[in-house]
C-alpha cells in the first residue's frame, strides 16, 4: 500500500517554507539524494507561493491542501487551492509568462516545476480554484520496509 | 526559516550578503532593505553573495530581476558571487546570467567592479 500524507494549511506566506519543509520531511523516507529533496522543496514553494498570490491574491483567507503519496519509487504531489482560478492555463505555463509584473513576479514558477519534476498536470477553472499534480521517479529508488 | 541580509557598501558597490532561504515570504524583505540602500547610499553597482543561501525559488529571481532594472537605469550593474550548485541552476534555467555576471567569490567580483580590497 502506498504511503500518504495530507495537510492543509492557511494560504499565508509565512507557510511556504513550512509546507517544502513538511513534504521534503515526509519524502525522506524514500532516500533521495540531496538534488532530488531540494528539486521537491523548490516546486512545493512554486506550487504554494502560486496559490497564495495568485489564487487567493494575498487575501490570506483561503487554505492550501497539500497531499503526497510515495510508492516504492516515485512521488506523487497534489497542490491545491479554491482560489480564483486561471481561464488560460497554457498561457500561464509559458516561461516569463506573469499575470502580476509589478508585483515583480518572475513567471518561472511552471517552468520550473515542469523541470525538476517528470510529469506536471495543472487543471484550473475560474472561481473553482487550481490543482497541480506532479510525479517525480527517485533515481535511487528503494523499497519501502512496510 | 528565514533570510539574513547583511548590507555593507564598498566603494560604489553595495553588497549584498544572503544568509538563510529566499522565497517570497523573505523576498518582500530583501526588497525594502535593498531598495533603502540604493536610495540611501551613493552606489551604482551590486554585488550579490550567495554563499550561505540554502534555498531560492522563482520569487528570488523576481526581486533579483526588479533590482537589476532599477540598476541598469542608474547605469550600473549587478554581479553575482559564490552561488551554489542547486542556485545556479535555477539562475541558468531562466537565463539569469545573460544579464548578470557571475564571479567566484566576492574578492574576485570587487576586483571586477574596479573596488581594491
Amino acid at each position: 500500500m502506498n504511503n500518504i500524507m495530507e495537510l492543509k494549511c492557511s494560504a499565508v506566506s509565512s507557510n511556504e517554507s513550512f509546507a517544502r519543509v513538511t513534504v521534503a520531511a515526509f519524502v525522506s523516507q524514500l532516500d533521495p539524494t540531496v538534488d532530488e529533496l531540494n528539486e521537491i522543496k523548490t516546486v512545493v514553494s512554486e506550487a504554494v507561493t502560486n496559490a497564495v498570490i495568485h489564487g487567493y491574491k494575498d487575501k490570506e483567507d483561503g487554505f492550501v491542501f497539500i497531499r503526497v503519496e510515495l510508492d516504492e519509487e516515485r512521488i506523487h504531489l497534489m497542490i491545491q487551492d479554491e482560489g480564483i482560478g486561471m481561464d488560460d492555463v497554457h498561457e500561464a505555463r509559458q516561461p516569463m509568462y506573469t499575470s502580476k509584473p509589478e508585483m515583480e513576479r518572475s513567471g518561472m514558477g511552471f517552468t520550473i516545476m515542469e523541470n525538476f519534476m517528470d510529469e506536471v498536470d495543472i487543471s484550473s477553472s475560474p472561481l473553482m480554484g487550481t490543482t497541480v499534480k506532479m510525479t517525480k521517479r527517485l533515481s535511487q529508488r528503494k523499497a519501502l520496509c512496510n | 526559516m528565514s533570510l539574513k541580509v547583511d548590507l555593507e557598501q564598498r566603494g560604489h558597490v553595495l553588497c549584498v550578503r544572503l544568509d538563510g532561504e529566499l522565497d517570497h515570504h523573505t523576498s518582500k524583505q530583501l526588497k525594502e532593505q535593498v531598495d533603502e540602500s540604493l536610495e540611501k547610499l551613493d552606489v551604482e553597482d551590486v554585488l550579490l553573495n550567495l554563499s550561505n543561501l540554502t534555498f531560492m525559488d522563482s520569487s528570488g529571481l523576481g526581486v533579483i530581476l526588479g533590482r537589476y532594472k532599477f540598476v541598469q537605469n542608474i547605469g550600473g550593474q549587478i554581479v553575482v558571487c559564490s552561488i551554489p550548485q542547486q542556485i545556479k541552476r535555477l539562475f541558468e534555467m531562466s537565463g539569469m546570467f545573460k544579464i548578470i555576471r557571475l564571479e567566484d567569490d566576492e574578492l574576485d567580483a570587487l576586483s571586477t567592479l574596479g573596488v581594491a580590497s
